[in-house]
Formats: structure tokens, C-alpha cells, sequence
């Protein structure tokens, strides 16, 4: 049975509205946080702070030329960054920001999650497909086969926090760590969810699939105009939906003391985001063989240990 | 060819026998410096520049310092030129001979073409530690030629070698003694010998430099160049002009195994400022003074082209055979008129048909070098072939050569051999007119008329064959000449007869073919000089002598009167050709420099010089060689040809090529023109060859005052040349050669690393290509003239002789050789001045027998002219007097 | 593994440093003297041009953007009869500089050098030549050079022995 609690449509259309102007603003707050740490001042132009220079580029974006090769396939090609913008979007139905805050309330609301990050993958393919051009292919085939490789570890490694809470409801998650973060016991798990959290929104140092000195731009080199911002705030979707995740699933989602709940969960979201961005802005990327490898020798390994033993532990805490 | 086995540096060479060490190294292609030694100059070991270690056998590991260029190639000699000792002995060398070079080398002309410079970095002596005074020369002035800059000697004595014991100079020594010695004349003054300017070429360093290139200069790594044949007269030799914005800049020597060799003359080297004469035809003009665009003269032509008469087109022996034709192809064939007075053209008709059927080989001037006794019949090859001069003052030195070869002695032991030429000379015997730049190193030399000169050579070929018609009347002092000549000649392995249209007789060329073809047994051989770069070309397309133009229009049965790159008035008297250009219809003249006959021009068209436009040229020897253009011509100027085709309505010509071919289809004779050098669609490895060297610089700024946006660079459509530093550079065919250049090769030297064997022939042929080769029998020419016999109260007026400087029409509008150009005066006997009570420097008033013509000149003793001949002398005054017939004398006032 | 996490670290430290971005145009950055701008020619400490037209800064010029003829006045000094310098092509490198034998081309700290009109770029003598000796003060080429020049005959450079005299017989 599906237990759903939908929420009002002022509420869904705020959470979604606001989910795509943090994820425009994260543009702005990457280039501020990556000249901070590169001694840099970053944009600084545009408004007040170089707020606008979203909106500048915004703007630019709108104005390009819309151009699709001729070369290409292109219902797939128009279809592909459309599909990667509208899986991420969907994920944040799950999120709770806050008890009572949130758009919808599936009992199965991680998987909910894994399987929709999982469906972001056909946009590469397809983009890279379509664009018929063999950097692109190269960027799309390396991005399915990082998404399914990283799919398998990033499902294994939540299931400790599914057995300590005993639901794949996101809130019944978050209410679970009352009494302290799963951090602390699936720490391994914590780990092998952020590596893999990082593959699947493919940023650096995990950008294989679009890395620059190798393949252009990957999967998205024919894109430019909306279409290519369309892959680019999917991104910075991914980012945003990734950190809601660890933080609802490790870091007890809305709960801490003094502050509003809502507060509460926007304040770990922004650090674990900023934390993508430096480990961005610090580590240099593995090559291909390194990085499956790393996965699959590694993390997979990392993460069955996870839950035998969790499962153990849990299994004798029952029984005591 | 015997070739040896030696060792350098531990690996295995075969090289030539019998040469030296040092050329055998050159050959190879290895870097051993030198300064004093010259392939054409041999060795005398001064510099101590090319030392190298020689080892005694295998053995041996501790050799000792030899120069190279001393030390004849033995078989299996061991050599080191790495070694450390003679490394360490060429720099500590060359640190010395450096200690009193000046600091001069950014304003110094050879600075980026300086041997000097080559060497001292080949050496690895980059720093200078001599901190004392440095020994300091006063300068001479040198004349209009050549800039003298003695603190940059470093007295290797090339300069004397080449200038005094080379070419026969006497006003360049070496002065002053010991450290001190100095290389200059006597006094300040213009130096007299006619290849002085090679001394810039020859000098390694900056003392002798070119002053005319000094005037507008360049760096060689800028100048834009195209392979190209000198047009100041017949011999063809090859030059590299150098372009840079828009301007020639100077013309230095292209190798050509078998023609110039290492040298050119100066009339070749300093000639070229025509082209950038301020006189210059840069429009089209109406009438001479109103200037028309393009494309309206263009329209004009074609026009006057459809009149109702047929247009009539006069060629020239200084336009190219492209352009010859293109006049022929527009015309008609029957409508085409060689523009050569008939005297000449009969000349060159006879040396034409000797070239092609004659039976007597015509040597190239490597040949001619080689001949040990030379008759030269009518000619002052030093002033109307003048690199022919230079090759016959070496047939001298053959006898020396041939006694060192006797005693064991190289040939290029340049000390010994020189030592040897004062007892062993080969014979040289001149027959002129006038006194010759020859006579110093001539066994006999004979001063007659025209005519008396021919009926010497006959009375030599009676000599050698009885078959041979004597001339009757001969005085027993011309007899025994005539045997004396025949004897020198029957003795020689390689004997050579020069003649040519020099002194304008016809009698003089058939008498030179008898004395060759009575040679033939012994290999007799025979070379004519020609006046002009295409003179033989031009015979070769069967045009009609200009008096039948004069004739046609006279007739009215001509309309339009086409004149390519002539100037009638120095062809035809003055008379003739002020009838023929008011007579005709219309008048168009395409030409380059303004003279007489384009000033009545109705329709004047710019052509481009030889420096702007391609074309093919027959030497004086029957061989066909292209010049390439240096830069596109400056708009609307272009080359005679292209506006003979751009007038035509359906010709399948419309590039160069197709012309060339054309003619080349359209005489059999001229067939092989085609091969005289690779085509438009030529390419070396895909690429086209560029104009410019990899160092070109100022590329996007040389315009940029007019427009910063930088044009595309010029396409050159019509040759496999381009306006360009990009493309091929190695594997260019020796036609196709614009400049000898090799890493760390910068000066004229360089051209050592392109011959198959130093001072031989280039690596994969000389350019161009022999029409003829000797065939056919040939009869002998019974028609002797008789002795000229002065008439009382009449002189005969010759030729004006062509004057290295200013005897031809193109170069006297250089001005420094404009400046060497001799004064106008005439030429007498003693003792016609003695009749006539004037002395040397007074003025004589000329007049010719019809009164047609009176002039009055300054005279000039010659005591060896023959009684009854008037020489004139100097130009272009003179000109008008060739034309006169007798004339009468009389003392007269300066004007 | 540790270095990942240390260079996360090192990282994270810069969050504090403060920023080396020169606030340009508002604040001028500090440039050095041998900081490479605007090409200029000087002059030697006579106060005459000390170009003398050798072409070694075009040749040196990777993207030629310099073109000059020599020209001679009448006591056989060398000077160029015009200098160019297309600044729209120029990249600054310096290499003129290095290469001219006199000291005459020197590169300045000014490299506030923008125009709209590209034309404007383009340099010319007038516009290159100052009145100065730049950054060298005491060279003057023609006081070593052997070449002579109007006040400065044969013998009377630095470390010049007099003229020789020819006809000397003396040893």
C-alpha cells in the first residue's frame, strides 16, 4: 500500500521554484566559494556582490542560438537535457525539509530517490547518442557505465540507515535520528554514499563522463543556448538533491535545537554543498580504469561490510 | 671520375681524387670553416682556418695540424676535423684574427649574409676577450659600385686574388706592410675593372660592399627573391634579385655550373636600378600625356586592333620569347616584324643557323675557360659579353695549368700555378678595332677594320685547310699573322674562335665559322656573343626585318602599329623611324622605360620588367632559361604579354604556360622551352617554393601604415613560386632556386652546399636547357670583302662599341652605372687628327655625306685605330651616328 | 587516501587568506621597471636616435610585427628612415629588446594601450621615440663601433688605435 501525504500546490510549486533558484544561485555561490579558496575574489561585477551574474548568464543563455547540428539525432537531442532537468527535479518530491514541509510523502521515498537519479543516466546516453559526434558517445558511455557501477553501492550502503530506522520513509528516517545522526554508526556507509553521490551528479573529480582535457565537453559538447543550461543547472540539481539526501539520511534531516527545523535542514544542505564544491575546487580527478576500479574492488567490498555489519549489530542489539 | 676512400672522424667517405681536403669536405657537406680559399680562386693556405688533424695510419692517435686546403686527398688518409686540438686551434684562430674586427656588425651592409659571422660561430668563439686597442684603417672612395670599409678586413687576401690576379684588375693592391696591410687603390677613385663588384660577394666580411643596395638596403633575410637571367646582354647568367617593399633592392650571382659560375659582371650586378627608375611608365598614357585607367586602355587597344587594316606588330631582343609570341599569336605571323635592323638580323640569322647547323660545338662559358688557345675575331667580349671577357682571360692560364699538371702540382695549388703563368700562357689572339680590356694577357692582337679583321680569319682557315677560300691581296705582314694564328690554333687540344655582331660585320661570323670548321678535326670550337638578352630567340621566330614595317606602312597596308619593348630610333635611323611613327594609323607601345619612340606613342602601356613578369630567354649559346617574378608588378603595370593576351578574343592562351607551350608548338626549333624550368603546376613535396626566406620579417607591419588589417599575401598563378616564407625547402630544382641559403650558411658561400661537387655543377642539374647541340656539316663561306681602303675627305663611322657601362639601354638608366658611363666622344687615328690639326680633347664637327646629320664631339686619340674609321664613343648621343654612312670632319668650337 | 583528506585541508585554510586579485582599473597594480609594455626607442646619452636600423628586432619579432628601412645620413650614420610597430599584432614578448644591439628599443611599464580604431595601433617613428636614454644611460653604439660618424673619425672609438698609416716604412 502507498501511504502518500501530498502537499498544498503552493507548497509544491515553492519547493520546486526555490530548488531551481538555489540551483541557479549555486553557479554564483561556486564561483564565490572556488575564488575564496583559489585566494581569488570571483565575480564581483554584476550587482551587489556579482549577485546578478546569474542572472547575466541567465540571460546570455536565453539569447544564444538555439542551434542543433545537423548531424544530429534530433528529437533525442532536444529530448536528452530535458530528461536529466526533469529527473532531478522529481527527486526533491522526497525531501523533507521539515516536518511539515515537503511535497510529497511516499513510504518508499529512498527508493523513490535511487531510482530516479538512476533515470537521470538516459540523458547522458541519449545526449550523447544524439549528438552523433565521438566525444559525445565517448562522454555517454562512460557516463552510464559510472552511473551503474556507483547505482550499486549507493543502494547498498543506505540500507544500514534503512535497518537502523527500520523504513525507507525519508521522514520516519529523519525522525530515527532523534536520538543521534546515523553518521556515527554507518559512517562506512556515510563514505561510500558520498563518493557515489559524487559519480552520480558526475562532478569533479568524478566529471569523467564530460572530462575537458579528454573528451571536450563529454556528452554535452554539440549543446550550447538553453539546452546546454539545461545540463548545467541539472547538475547543480544533482548537487543540491545529493546534499538534501545525506543530510536527511546521516545528518538527521531538519532535526537540531534552537533554530527552525527548516533552517536547520537549508544550514546542512549549504555546508555539505560547499563541501562538493571544495572537494571540487582540491582533488584532481582519477582516470577511468582507476575510478571503476576504485568502485567496484573498493566501495562495493566497503559497502556489503556495511551491512553484514550493521545487520549483525542490529540483529544483536535486538536480541539483547 | 677516380674516387678515393678517406677517413674523417672515424667514418668512411669516398670522395674525387685529385682535389683537396678542404673541397672534398665542402663536397661532403661537413662544416670546416675557411676564409682565403675560393673554388674558383684555388688554395694558398693563409688563413689557417680549415685546420684539421691528419693521422699518419690507424695507428696513430696523436696526428698532426694540417690545413685542408693545402693537403691533397691520398687514399685511405685518416682525418679528424672534431678532434680537440684542431678545434681548439680554429677557435684561438679565429679569436685573433677578431681581436681588431670592429664592433660594427648592426650597421654593417654583410652583417646576416657575412661569412665572417658563419665562421666565427662555426668556430664557437662567441665572446670576445681582447680588451686592448683595436687597429683602425682610413677608408677609400671606391666609385659608384662598391662601399670600402677596411677596419673589417681581416686580410685574407681574396680580394686581390680575385680583383688582380682573377679578373686582371690593376688599381686594387694591398698596401702598407707587416699587421698593417691594407687592401685599396693607390688613390681614391672608382675601381676600373668591370667585375669589381663581385669583391662583395668574394670579400667574407663587410670591407667591400655593395653601395647601391647600401642606398635602399635590406637585410638578406628580408628580401623577397625569385631565380631570374640577367637581360644586360646575351650570356644569360643567373642572377637572385631582391625585392622588399615594393623595390628591388640588388641583384647578387645565382650558380650556374655551366654559364655565370661564381661571378657576374657589374653591369649584371648594378644594372637592375632601372627598374626602379622615378622615369619609369607606371600608366597607361593617350598620346603620351593623358593617363587612363586600365581596363579604359585596355578597351582602347582592342579597338584600335579592329581597324580595317591589319595591325602590324614589332618585336624586340629584349622581350621575352612569351611576349615575342604573344605579339606573333596577335598579329598573325605574316604581320609580325622582328624589330631588328636588317644588318643585325642577317647576323644573327647567320650565327642562328650556325648554332643549329653549323657542325661546331658552341661551348658554354665552363667550356670556354677550359679552351688553350682563343682567336678572337671582331669582338671586345669584356665590353658586349662581359662574363664571355672573364672566361677568356682563364683559357690563358691553361698552359700554366697543364705544365703543373706535368710536374705533379694540383691545379688549385693557386700560388704555384700563378708562379707557372709567367712562363706558360696558352695564346689569345685578339683582332679588334679598338684596343680591348684583353690585350693585357693577348698573345697578338691586330687593330683593323671590319673588314680587314674578317679577311684575317679567313686567311687563318685558308691556313689550316687549303679547302678554305683565301683572301686575295693579303700583305705579307697579314700572312704570316695568319700563320702564326693557325699554328697556336693547330697545336691546341681545345681551340676556340669568338665572334659576334660587336663590330657589325657580317664577313667577321663567317670567317670565325671557317676558322672553326677548318678546326674541327682538332675540336675547333666557336662562340658568338649576341647584343641582347633574347637576340638569338628572337631570330628564332623568323620575324621580318624592320625596314619591311617601314615598307608595309609606307604602302598603307597596315593599320595599327603594335612596338613591344622596342625602342626604334636605337634600330633605324632617325629619319626612317619619324616617318614610319607619323605614317602609321595608330601607334602602341608597351614598354617599361620611356625612350623616343614611346613618347610618340598614341596608346603607351606599362609593361613589367624582368623583375615583375616570367619569360624565357635564349642565350648567346642557343639555351633557353626563365626568369620568375621577384614581385607582383605594382598595378595597373604588367607584364608585355599579358597585355598582348588580354587583346586577344579567342586564344586558348591565358596563362604563361599556355604561352610557352604555344610557342614552343609553334616552332620546332624552340621545341625544347618548355623544359627550360618546371611549370605553374610544379611542386616540391605538394608545396610551391616561397620568394622569401624563413626569417622574412615585418610581415603584419610592412602595410600597416595604409591599413592595419593585413592583406592576403599576393598569389602567383603563373609560376610554382610563391609570394610567401611557407613552403618546400629542400629538393628545389636549380631553375626554381631563388637564393643559396643552408642553416648556419648565410653568406654566398652557402652554394657549396648545392653543387654535385664544389665548383661544379648544382646537385640535380643547372637550370635552363641547350636548344642546339653541334649537327650538320655546313659549307664554307666563299664571300671575302675586300680590304677597306680609306676614301681622302671621308670617314667610316662604326657601331658605337657596347660600352659595359651604358652600352645597353636598359642598365644606362641605372644611375651608378650611369655614372661609368664614358663621356660621348669620338675615336681617331693619329694621323687622320694630324690631317684634320686636332688634338686629343678638341672637338670634331660631324656631318654625314647627305647632310642629314651634324654633330659636334669632343675627339680622342687612339693610335691603334686603323686611318678612315670614326669610332663613336659614349651614349646615347651617339647612337644616331651609326646610322650616317661616311661623313666628312672638320675641327669645330665646343658647343 | 590521507592526501586526499589533507589536500582537502589545505584547501580549507585558504578560506581565510586574503584574495591577490588587483582591483584593476580602479587600483593600478605595481609594475616593475623591466615590466614588458609599450615599445619605445631611445636615445644615446648625446641625444641622438640610437636606432641604427639593423633589422635584428624584426627578425627577433615572433609575430613581425616591426618593419623599418635603414636610411644614412652624410657622415655614414645609420638611422631608420621610418619604424613601425603594429601594436595590434605586438604580444609583448620582448624579444626586440633582447636582441637590439644598442639599447635603442626597450619595452616600458605602460601597457594601458586599448584603442577602438585598430588603426591606432599602429605605431610609427614619431610615435615611438622619446627623449631619453630609458633604462640604460651611459651606452652609446657609436662609441664603440669602428664605423665613423659626424664628430667621431676612424681611431677615435673606445680602445681605437689611430689610423694606420700606410705608407709608413717604419717596423
Amino acid at each position: 500500500m502507498i501511504d502518500t501525504g501530498i502537499g498544498s500546490p503552493a507548497a509544491i510549486f515553492g519547493i520546486l521554484l526555490s530548488a531551481i533558484t538555489v540551483s541557479a544561485l549555486l553557479i554564483w555561490v561556486e564561483r564565490k566559494l572556488l575564488a575564496v579558496w583559489q585566494d581569488r575574489i570571483g565575480p564581483n561585477r554584476v550587482g551587489p556582490f556579482g549577485l546578478l551574474q546569474v542572472a547575466a548568464d541567465m540571460i546570455k543563455m536565453f539569447f544564444k542560438e538555439d542551434w542543433i547540428p545537423p548531424f544530429a539525432d534530433k528529437p533525442v537531442f532536444v529530448l536528452a537535457p530535458v530528461i536529466v532537468f526533469a529527473t532531478m527535479l522529481s527527486g526533491f518530491a522526497v525531501i523533507p525539509f521539515a516536518p511539515d514541509v515537503g511535497v510529497v510523502d511516499l513510504n518508499f521515498g529512498l527508493l523513490y530517490f535511487l531510482a530516479l537519479s538512476s533515470l537521470s543516466v538516459y540523458s547522458m546516453i541519449l545526449a550523447g547518442y544524439a549528438s552523433n559526434n565521438k566525444y559525445a558517445i565517448l562522454g555517454g558511455l562512460r557516463a552510464a557505465a559510472q552511473t551503474i557501477s556507483y547505482e550499486v553501492f549507493m543502494g547498498i550502503s543506505v540500507m544500514g540507515v534503512v535497518m537502523l530506522s527500520g523504513s525507507f520513509n525519508l521522514r520516519q528516517i529523519v525522525e530515527a535520528q532523534r536520538d543521534g545522526w546515523f553518521i556515527a554508526p554507518q559512517f562506512l556507509g556515510f563514505c561510500v554514499f558520498l563518493v557515489a553521490a559524487i559519480a552520480e551528479s558526475r562532478r569533479a573529480p568524478l566529471d569523467l563522463p564530460e572530462a575537458e582535457q579528454e573528451l571536450v565537453a563529454g556528452f554535452h559538447t554539440e549543446y550550447s543556448g538553453m539546452k546546454f543550461g539545461m545540463f548545467f543547472v541539472g547538475e547543480y540539481l544533482g548537487v543540491t538533491l545529493s546534499s538534501a539526501l545525506i543530510v536527511t539520511l546521516f545528518f538527521g534531516g531538519w532535526l537540531g535545537p534552537w533554530l527552525p527545523p527548516l533552517l536547520w535542514f537549508c544550514l546542512k544542505t549549504g555546508i555539505c554543498i560547499a563541501f562538493f564544491i571544495l572537494v571540487r575546487g582540491s582533488l584532481p580527478r582519477p582516470r577511468y580504469d582507476q575510478l571503476m576500479a576504485f568502485g567496484w574492488k573498493i566501495l562495493l567490498p566497503a559497502a556489503l561490510f556495511n551491512l553484514l555489519a550493521t545487520g549483525a549489530i542490529a540483529l544483536t542489539v535486538a536480541r539483547i | 671520375m677516380n674516387t678515393i676512400d678517406i677517413d674523417i672522424d672515424g667514418l668512411a667517405y669516398r670522395v674525387k681524387s685529385g682535389v683537396s681536403l678542404l673541397t672534398a669536405c665542402q663536397t661532403l657537406g661537413l662544416d670546416l670553416p675557411y676564409f682565403c680559399w675560393h673554388p674558383a680562386l684555388g688554395s694558398v693556405g693563409a688563413c689557417r682556418q680549415c685546420a684539421v688533424i691528419q693521422y699518419r695510419d690507424a695507428a696513430d692517435s696523436l696526428g698532426r695540424l694540417t690545413m685542408a686546403c693545402m693537403t691533397p686527398v691520398t687514399d685511405g688518409m685518416r682525418v679528424s676535423i672534431a678532434a680537440e686540438q684542431a678545434q681548439r686551434f680554429r677557435g684561438v684562430n679565429i679569436e685573433l684574427l677578431m681581436t681588431n674586427h670592429p664592433h660594427d656588425c648592426p650597421v654593417c651592409e654583410e652583417g646576416g649574409e657575412c661569412h665572417l659571422q658563419d665562421m666565427t660561430l662555426l668556430s664557437g668563439h662567441t665572446r670576445r676577450r681582447y680588451r686592448g686597442l683595436k687597429r683602425t684603417h682610413k677608408n677609400q672612395y671606391l666609385g659608384p659600385f662598391l662601399n670600402h670599409e677596411m677596419n673589417r678586413c681581416i686580410a685574407c687576401y681574396r680580394c686581390v686574388r680575385f680583383y688582380a690576379d682573377y679578373a686582371g684588375g690593376s688599381d686594387l693592391q694591398v698596401l702598407g706592410m707587416h699587421h698593417n696591410v691594407y687592401f685599396g687603390r693607390f688613390e681614391d677613385g672608382a675601381l676600373e675593372n668591370e667585375f669589381s663588384g663581385n669583391l662583395a660577394e668574394v670579400c667574407p666580411t663587410g670591407v667591400f660592399t655593395d653601395k647601391t643596395f647600401s642606398a635602399h638596403y635590406a637585410r638578406k633575410w628580408d628580401l623577397q627573391t625569385a631565380p631570374s637571367v640577367c637581360v644586360h646582354c646575351g650570356l644569360g647568367c643567373n642572377i637572385s634579385p631582391g625585392e622588399r617593399y615594393g623595390r628591388l633592392r640588388r641583384v647578387v650571382n645565382r650558380y650556374h655550373g655551366d654559364i655565370n659560375g661564381y661571378f657576374l659582371c657589374d653591369r649584371g650586378r648594378f644594372g637592375y636600378d632601372f627598374v626602379n627608375s622615378p622615369e619609369r611608365i607606371r600608366t597607361p598614357r593617350l598620346d603620351n600625356h593623358a593617363e587612363i585607367a586600365a581596363d579604359a586602355a585596355q578597351q582602347r587597344f582592342r579597338a584600335m586592333l579592329n581597324g580595317h587594316l591589319p595591325a602590324i606588330g614589332i618585336g624586340s631582343p629584349r622581350a621575352s620569347l612569351e611576349t615575342n609570341f604573344a605579339l606573333r599569336s596577335l598579329v598573325g605571323a605574316e604581320n609580325f616584324y622582328a624589330g631588328l635592323d636588317g644588318g643585325e638580323q642577317a647576323m644573327l640569322e647567320t650565327i642562328r643557323d650556325l648554332l643549329a647547323d653549323g657542325g661546331v660545338h658552341t661551348p658554354s662559358l665552363r667550356e670556354v675557360e677550359q679552351a688553350d688557345a682563343v682567336l678572337i675575331l671582331g669582338e671586345d667580349p669584356v665590353n658586349t659579353a662581359p662574363r664571355l671577357g672573364l672566361a677568356l682571360r682563364q683559357t690563358v692560364r691553361n698552359a700554366a695549368f697543364r705544365r703543373a699538371g706535368e710536374l705533379g702540382l694540383p691545379p688549385w695549388r693557386d700560388a704555384a700555378v700563378r708562379e707557372l703563368e709567367k712562363q706558360h700562357r696558352s695564346p689569345l689572339f685578339i683582332a679588334s678595332i679598338c684596343p680591348t680590356r684583353l690585350d693585357d694577357v693577348a698573345g697578338r692582337c691586330y687593330r683593323a677594320s671590319p673588314q680587314d679583321i674578317a679577311r684575317l680569319g679567313f686567311a687563318v682557315a685558308h691556313c689550316l685547310d687549303g679547302q678554305a677560300p683565301s683572301p686575295a691581296g693579303l700583305d705579307a705582314a697579314q700572312q704570316a699573322l695568319a700563320a702564326e694564328i693557325a699554328a697556336a690554333l693547330r697545336q691546341a687540344a681545345r681551340p676556340l674562335i669568338v665572334s659576334g655582331t660587336g663590330c657589325g660585320e657580317l664577313a667577321a661570323i663567317q670567317a670565325a665559322y671557317n676558322v672553326a670548321r677548318a678546326l674541327r678535326p682538332n675540336g675547333g670550337q666557336l662562340v658568338f656573343s649576341v647584343p641582347e638578352s633574347n637576340s638569338l630567340g628572337l631570330t628564332m621566330m623568323a620575324g621580318k626585318p624592320l625596314q619591311q614595317a617601314f615598307r608595309r606602312v609606307a604602302e598603307h597596308t597596315a593599320g595599327c602599329v603594335i612596338i613591344v619593348e622596342n625602342d626604334l630610333y636605337r634600330r633605324a635611323p632617325a629619319q626612317a623611324v619619324d616617318a614610319f611613327l607619323q605614317q602609321a594609323a595608330q601607334v602602341v607601345v608597351i614598354d617599361c622605360l620611356p625612350h623616343q619612340t614611346a613618347a610618340r606613342a598614341g596608346l603607351l602601356l606599362p609593361a613589367a620588367t624582368y623583375a615583375e613578369s616570367a619569360g624565357t630567354l635564349v642565350n648567346n649559346e642557343g639555351r633557353a632559361q626563365r626568369y620568375f617574378p621577384v614581385y607582383p608588378p605594382p598595378e595597373p603595370v604588367r607584364g608585355a604579354w599579358q597585355w598582348l593576351l588580354a587583346a586577344m578574343d579567342n586564344s586558348d592562351c591565358r596563362h604563361f604556360d599556355d604561352l610557352t607551350a604555344a610557342c614552343a608548338q609553334a616552332f620546332p626549333a624552340l621545341a625544347g622551352i618548355v623544359a627550360a624550368a618546371p611549370d605553374a603546376a610544379f611542386r616540391v613535396d605538394a608545396m610551391k617554393i616561397p620568394r622569401q626566406p624563413p626569417r622574412y620579417s615585418g610581415r603584419t607591419a610592412m602595410l600597416a601604415d595604409l591599413k592595419v588589417s593585413e592583406p592576403r599575401q599576393a598569389q602567383d598563378a603563373e609560376t610554382a613560386l610563391a609570394f610567401s616564407m611557407e613552403g618546400a625547402s629542400v629538393g628545389i630544382p636549380a631553375a626554381l632556386q631563388p637564393v643559396f641559403w643552408t642553416p648556419g650558411w648565410n653568406s654566398a658561400q652557402a652554394v657549396n652546399r648545392f653543387q654535385a661537387e664544389i665548383g661544379g655543377h648544382l646537385s640535380g642539374g643547372d637550370g635552363g636547357i641547350r636548344l642546339f647541340e653541334a649537327a650538320g656539316e655546313g659549307a664554307w663561306f666563299t664571300q671575302i670583302p675586300d680590304a677597306f681602303r680609306p676614301e681622302p675627305g671621308l670617314w667610316r663611322v662604326l657601331p658605337p662599341p657596347l660600352h659595359i657601362f651604358g652600352g645597353e639601354e636598359l642598365s644606362l638608366h641605372a644611375p651608378a652605372l650611369a655614372e661609368r658611363a664614358p663621356p660621348p666622344g669620338v675615336l681617331l687615328n693619329p694621323a687622320d687628327a694630324e690631317t684634320l690639326a686636332v688634338a686629343s680633347g678638341e672637338w670634331l664637327v660631324i656631318a654625314s655625306a647627305d647632310g642629314a646629320l651634324s654633330r659636334c664631339l669632343p675627339v680622342k686619340i687612339e693610335p691603334t685605330l686603323a686611318c678612315g674609321l670614326l669610332v663613336a664613343a659614349g651614349l646615347p648621343d651617339c647612337i644616331a651616328l651609326a646610322w650616317a654612312g661616311p661623313v666628312t670632319l672638320q675641327k669645330g668650337d665646343r658647343p | 587516501m590521507l592526501s586526499l583528506l589533507r589536500t582537502l585541508w589545505e584547501v580549507c585554510k585558504h578560506t581565510l587568506v586574503k584574495a591577490d586579485t588587483v582591483q584593476y582599473p580602479e587600483q593600478k597594480p605595481a609594475l616593475s621597471p623591466r615590466y614588458r609594455g609599450r615599445i619605445v626607442l631611445t636615445r644615446d646619452p648625446d641625444g641622438e636616435e640610437r636606432c641604427v636600423a639593423c633589422n635584428l628586432c624584426a627578425a627577433a619579432c615572433p609575430v613581425d610585427c616591426i618593419a623599418l628601412q635603414k636610411a644614412e645620413d652624410e657622415s655614414g650614420r645609420w638611422y631608420p628612415a621610418f619604424f613601425r610597430i603594429n601594436f595590434s599584432r605586438c604580444i609583448m614578448c620582448g624579444f626586440c629588446e633582447e636582441a637590439c644591439p644598442t639599447y635603442a628599443i626597450q619595452l616600458t611599464p605602460d601597457f594601458e594601450m586599448c584603442e577602438y580604431d585598430r588603426q591606432n595601433m599602429v605605431y610609427e617613428k614619431e610615435h615611438l621615440l622619446i627623449d631619453g636614454t630609458g633604462k640604460h644611460h651611459d651606452y652609446n653604439f657609436y662609441r664603440v663601433a669602428g664605423m665613423s660618424i659626424a664628430g667621431k673619425d676612424k681611431g677615435q672609438a673606445e680602445n681605437e688605435a689611430p689610423p694606420v698609416d700606410v705608407k709608413t716604412l717604419l717596423p
